[in-house]
């Protein structure tokens, strides 16, 4: 029963958000700019949501989260630009499979590097990062339609709202019901003390690699929207810069939250953009000054992130606060 | 053989502009654990002090190096202070992404029109261009300098960390910092100490890199800063001889790659190297491991 509930409450709650922003773009209240930065704002919630999955709960330090974003996106790119065409079907096919190739290649680099030491795993996840950044950009060596330095064009437009708002619930969901079974408070017991976990019998290395593997999925996931957001790839989109700004968000959200993650996503992607709507013409560049100005002074005063222990009430857990 | 000995001298020159930087990511995270990206940014501030006072003021070249160094010296205090100080007991990840932050407004408000300014800018050499035939191979001046310049730098810091009292400080709080305070060392000063001995080295790899590679802008601080940073985890984070260990090899590799594969390949050899050695050695080629007490 309480299953169905919650399964009618999030279906209603999806109905309503994707309906009324659909809607609303229909009439022309929203205009298709500002469609395209909320769809952009979800897929980096969505992506944001899995380094919180990975560093947040799972005190895994990632450096390299853009690396999988991009593998992702790459992989359901070429997927649909080969085999899909138009088709719905084929596109949740090829967000699927992106996701699947960046959990595959997660795990395959978890293998050696998951045993390393916070920094170290950092740096080596920076490492595997700039390496990838290598290796699109001079992708068109073995798969031309990748396009490599060039860029990859040709993508259809397929990410609407309903898609993007779909796969940000789904991430939220998977997440909140992660982190509050069993499997969620054994991920939580590594991060907390990995030496205790161990001698209470859980199987560490195993847990840092189920979050590690479900983060980088998401990153996937959302780099297959990014693809069809634009119909545009460059390697540039997924250079370190782009780890950090995930990074930035998910500590200014507060780290291992969800409600901070989400509301931080959408925080700074409203500011990247509405600042280059706000600062005159001519003082655009400030742009880049503000911003980080901006990061430290909230970082002096909230070291903890915005919203620091607080969750919003559907994302809590069952008797838990 | 000529061109392979070549391109070492070329790698040779590029991992030492590597080391001086290094030497600055190496020593600050060996005493607070912080990994300061800010500090590619203040060798770029350095370069630019170089740019300034060698085209603008034309002044010899000793004066164009304690003027970097001043100059970066007195930058890294204040970021340290101001930024970094109101954080040392706050969880990590918050003075990891302030100094992300000091790092990108350093970067964008000196490509300001107004301070450095957008472009890229022509790095003027302060003395003529010399190179020597050696059986076959090309010596040039600017590399004597850059050796000669880091190798008393690297003596010079020696000298410091070893035979000072100063340098005792530094050993000690790196080792423990309670400690270290309870023993009566000003850990505060020790800290904004090593944050300006690293600028220094910076500031005068600046200069360096700056006469080497004559292009300057004010992004370039970033690809070297991360290199030079990967070079002092390859050698083993906290360890000044494994910071230059690591840099050398990593100018060599970057340069051996460009020479014989292709210079798009360039910028990822050095992280490939990097996983490797680290699966081989978690905490670097020369560091030391502290097992885990519970």
């Amino acid at each position: 029963m309480r299953l169905l509930r919650s399964l009618v409450k999030t279906v209603a709650a999806y109905a309503f958000l994707a309906g009324s922003i659909s809607l609303l773009a229909e009439a022309g209240f929203v205009n298709p700019y500002w469609v395209q930065i909320l769809e952009l704002a979800c897929i980096v919630a969505i992506s944001a949501q899995g380094l919180n999955l990975i560093y947040g709960y799972a005190g895994l330090f990632s450096l390299g989260h853009a690396a999988f974003y991009g593998i992702g996106a790459y992989t359901a790119a070429y997927l649909m630009k080969t085999y899909g065409g138009q088709s719905q079907a084929a596109f949740l096919a090829a967000l699927l499979a992106g996701g699947g190739a960046s959990a595959l290649v997660a795990y395959l680099i978890g293998l050696p590097t998951l045993r390393l030491t916070s920094d170290y795993l950092g740096i080596a996840t920076l490492g595997f990062g700039i390496i990838m950044k290598v290796v699109f950009d001079n992708a068109d060596g073995f798969l031309p339609e990748l396009g490599g330095a060039r860029g990859m064009t040709g993508i259809a437009k397929m990410t609407t709202i309903p898609w993007a708002i779909f796969f940000l619930l789904a991430s939220l969901l998977v997440v909140r019901n992660t982190i509050h079974s069993s499997y969620g408070r054994a991920i939580l017991s590594v991060r907390e003390d990995e030496i205790a976990a161990e001698t209470m019998g859980i199987d560490t290395f195993r847990y840092k690699m189920a979050g590690f593997v479900t983060g980088c999925a998401f990153a996937g996931v959302a780099g297959g929207l990014y693809a069809h957001l634009y119909a545009f790839l460059h390697p540039s989109n997924f250079d370190f810069f782009k780890s950090i700004d995930i990074l930035i968000i998910i500590v200014l959200g507060g780290l291992g939250n969800m409600s901070g993650t989400l509301v931080a996503s959408f925080g700074w992607i409203f500011l990247l953009e509405g600042l280059r709507v706000i600062l005159p013409p001519g003082y655009v560049e400030l742009r880049w000054v503000l911003i980080p100005a901006l990061l430290i002074v909230t970082m002096l005063m909230r070291p903890q992130g915005i919203f620091g222990a607080y969750e919003f009430p559907f994302l809590r857990g069952k008797g838990t606060r | 053989m000529d061109y392979f000995v070549q391109q070492l001298i070329n790698g040779l020159q590029l991992g030492f502009v590597y080391a001086l930087i290094a030497l600055g990511y190496t020593m600050v995270y060996g005493i607070v654990r912080l990994i300061n990206f800010a500090h590619g940014d203040v060798f770029m501030v350095g370069a630019f002090i170089g740019l300034y006072t060698i085209e603008r003021f034309q002044w010899p070249l000793a004066a164009v190096f304690v003027s970097a160094i001043v100059g970066c010296t007195v930058l890294a205090v204040l970021i340290e202070q101001l930024a970094y100080r109101p954080l040392r007991h706050a969880p990590k990840i918050a003075s990891l992404i302030t100094a992300i932050g000091v790092s990108l407004f350093l970067e964008y408000f000196t490509s300001l029109r107004q301070v450095f300014g957008p472009n890229y800018y022509s790095f003027p050499r302060p003395f003529p261009v010399v190179s020597w035939d050696w059986y076959g191979i090309l010596v040039t001046n600017i590399q004597a300098v850059i050796f000669l310049v880091t190798i008393l730098c690297l003596l010079l810091l020696q000298f410091i960390v070893f035979r000072t009292k100063m340098g005792r400080a530094m050993r000690a709080v790196s080792f423990d910092y309670v400690t270290a305070g309870l023993m009566g060392v000003n850990v505060n000063m020790v800290i904004s100490f090593t944050f300006g001995l690293g600028a220094a080295l910076a500031g005068v790899g600046g200069v360096l890199y700056g006469i080497a590679y004559p292009q300057v802008n004010t992004f370039m601080g970033f690809m070297p800063g991360l290199k030079a940073f990967t070079a002092a985890v390859l050698g083993g984070i906290g360890n000044i001889p494994g910071a230059v260990l690591g840099a050398l090899i990593m100018g060599q590799s970057e340069t051996m790659v460009s020479a014989y594969l292709s210079s798009t390949y360039r910028d990822g050899i050095a992280f490939v190297i990097l996983i490797l050695v680290l699966l081989w050695k978690p905490t670097g080629i020369l560091g030391t491991s502290r097992t885990e007490k519970v």
